[in-house]
């Protein structure tokens, strides 16, 4: 009982951590170029609508995954236009994008709701996943949840251990500066903003062929805005941003594994005792 | 010909023109005038396979009945003063009836219908009338219970779960009914109800569902706006369920589909549309039950039992002839209490004040 208990607290975190792990990346990479994003709710609908379409059309989920993360990627140039070559602001901007995500992917959505998809199955690793208790905890996923630890790995190598990483952060610290020392401010943000929507577009496209394995509208309910939340407490570092977006995770399947299991526990209470 | 007459011939064929194109637009206009334009918005999406696919299904039947009613139908508007703006330009469309197709609906509603005394308002499920809006709604837990007749006979684990919007007195209700149902025939049931707090977040629909099915569940319940994320995970891990709301929920459960309550409001939006065009509609709040046509319960799926059927469509006939209660005293709440004293019963009409859980739903009311 204790043990089926811990495995679905662990494979719940694990499920609904994966895509705030994905967000929480895509917001890190933008901020660390000086671009906060708070229209990131906008991208991963897109990429969540997309990679839903794409899916139906082609019957490929991996084709799907792809094709979601490029409209991320797409849809943060937009903002990217605003906010690097027009100098908008760029909260009004984000919070735009993210309205004007939420009515375009309702708008692109809205003849597929109700579409059935095979959505991205389960790999169960060979071995691996036949280990009692451990098995079907930590190997028994779809390729999206095995790949966001490598991928968070990778941004840190790359934000941490090359040349373009450091260019990119000496940007986001001090574009003048940076300008001075021969590196191309603009440039770097865009490219910093099209890896962050690639990243978003897979966050969403995880909710919508992973977890839901449907489409509907606003189906993100604000994670977008918990990974926003959650680059400040990993403190902009993508590795910390693992633990951050597994505790998050945690706590919004905690809460309703402990109603299904008994538990005395108020909604939010888990989240609530998080944010102390 | 001289240039005068050219000018007169043209003045004349432009007086001919101009008349003619103001009999033909102006005569299918005086035609549709006859026509009744029925105007419904809709909280989310029509094709939900839910609440609001239920209410567009029932416009279509309507349409297919009154082939001359012509039918505006809006999606996604938010309840509050977009409603409202949305019902006035149905009415400048020429709408004499509007169905505002939402609970939060009620109170634009009325703020338009005030305005307009001659336009006829039908809402569902609420607790107002005006002159010019009545209500309508059926009584669901008579149909829950049978629910949980077909869910208790056909689980193999005896446990069943609810994933639930909000635990709201009519929700806590219907599920109550369902388990009460579900005892009847299977001593050992035990329900599980996770509540969501909220009508649409699907990945939290799934979390949930999972939650539930790895605690053993094998008979999935849902009241959610949009049913599709829970009865398809369900059937991913080989376990029932029961729908709620829309009668077509069964495509994404072909296996473990057992059974549904369908709001089939075709024939009633057919009757007020009539009612309407014939000048004998009256605001009225209308509580539908078994009985009635627009409260179906929806084919049963393979995998129920001969007899089970049997026993709900008995049952069925029970409810109504009268014969049967659902919360039928005694009834104890899950934390002990005594509830319904032996020998009396809680009336539907009551539900509105239910505020427990009944013994043996595993689950929070408050």
């Amino acid at each position: 009982m204790i043990g089926s208990f811990l495995i679905s607290i662990v494979s719940g975190a694990i499920h609904s951590g994966t895509p705030l792990l994905y967000a929480t990346l895509a917001e890190a990479v933008g901020e660390r170029a000086g671009i906060v994003n708070l229209g990131l709710e906008g991208v991963m609908l897109m990429g969540a609508v997309v990679g839903f379409t794409t899916t139906v059309q082609t019957g490929n989920p991996a084709l799907g995954v792809l094709a979601g993360a490029l409209a991320g990627g797409l849809f943060n140039m937009v903002f990217g236009f605003l906010v690097i070559t027009r100098r908008a602001n760029q909260l009004a901007s984000g919070l735009a994008l993210m309205f004007c995500g939420v009515g375009l992917s309702a708008l692109v959505g809205a003849s597929f709701i109700g579409s059935r998809i095979q959505g991205l199955n389960e790999i169960q690793i060979p071995f691996l996943s036949t280990i009692p208790f451990i098995g079907r905890a930590f190997f028994n996923y779809d390729i999206l949840v095995y790949l966001v630890v490598p991928t968070a790995v990778l941004v840190w190598w790359v934000l941490f251990r090359t040349r373009w990483g450091l260019s990119l952060r000496a940007v986001g610290e001090n574009p003048t500066a940076a300008f001075a020392a021969g590196k191309n401010p603009h440039r770097l943000q865009y490219q910093a903003l099209f890896i962050a929507g690639i990243l978003g577009g897979i966050a969403g496209a995880h909710l919508s062929l992973a977890i839901a394995k449907t489409w509907a509208e606003w189906m993100t309910a604000g994670r977008g805005f918990i990974a926003v939340a959650l680059v400040i407490f990993s403190k902009w570092h993508p590795l910390r941003a693992i633990a951050g977006a597994l505790l998050f995770g945690g706590a919004i399947s905690l809460q309703l594994q402990m109603q299904a299991r008994e538990c005395r526990s108020r909604p939010f209470c888990s989240t609530c005792f998080l944010t102390f | 010909m001289s240039k005068q007459n050219s000018k007169a011939m043209l003045k004349t064929l432009s007086v001919l023109v101009s008349l003619a194109l103001v009999l033909a637009v102006g005569l299918p206009e005086a035609a549709a005038q006859a026509k009744l334009k029925v105007g419904i918005i809709h909280i989310g999406s029509i094709t939900d396979a839910g609440y609001n696919q239920a209410h567009s299904e029932g416009m279509h039947l309507m349409k297919k009945n009154l082939p001359n009613v012509e039918v505006i139908q809006v999606e996604n508007v938010p309840e509050g003063a977009d409603a409202e703006r949305v019902m006035e330009n149905m009415i400048k469309q020429g709408a004499q009836l509007i169905i505002p197709a939402s609970f939060g609906y009620l109170d634009p509603a009325l703020r338009v219908a005030k305005k307009y005394p001659d336009v006829k308002f039908v809402h569902p499920g609420g607790y107002k009338l005006a002159p010019n809006l009545g209500t309508y709604w059926a009584s669901t837990p008579d149909a829950f219970y049978l629910m949980g007749i077909a869910a208790g006979k056909t689980t193999k684990t005896n446990k069943a779960g609810y994933v639930v919007a909000l635990p709201i007195s009519f929700f806590l209700a219907n599920i109550n009914a369902f388990h009460l149902g579900a005892r009847s025939v299977n001593p050992k049931m035990e329900t599980r109800v996770v509540f969501m707090g909220t009508f649409l977040d699907a990945p939290k629909e799934a979390t949930a569902a999972n939650a539930l099915l790895d605690m053993g569940v094998d008979a999935m319940g849902v009241i959610v706006d949009s049913p599709i994320t829970v009865v398809q995970a369900a059937e991913k891990r080989g376990a029932y369920s029961v729908g709620y709301h829309y009668i077509g929920v069964q495509k994404f459960a072909p296996k473990g589909w057992v059974s549904g309550i369908a709001f089939t409001w075709g024939e009633l939006y057919t009757r007020f549309a009539k009612q309407v065009m014939d000048g004998t509609w009256k605001s009225e709040a209308l509580l539908g039950n078994l009985a009635s046509d627009y409260l179906t319960i929806a084919p049963f799926g393979p995998a129920v039992p001969a007899d089970a059927i049997k026993l709900v469509n008995d049952s069925k006939q029970e409810f109504i002839a009268g014969k049967k209660n659902t919360f039928q005293g005694p009834i104890k709440d899950n934390k002990g209490a005594e509830r319904v004293k032996a020998g009396e019963f809680w009336p539907l009409t009551a539900i509105g004040k239910m505020d427990w859980l009944v013994e043996g739903v595993i689950g929070q009311p408050k």
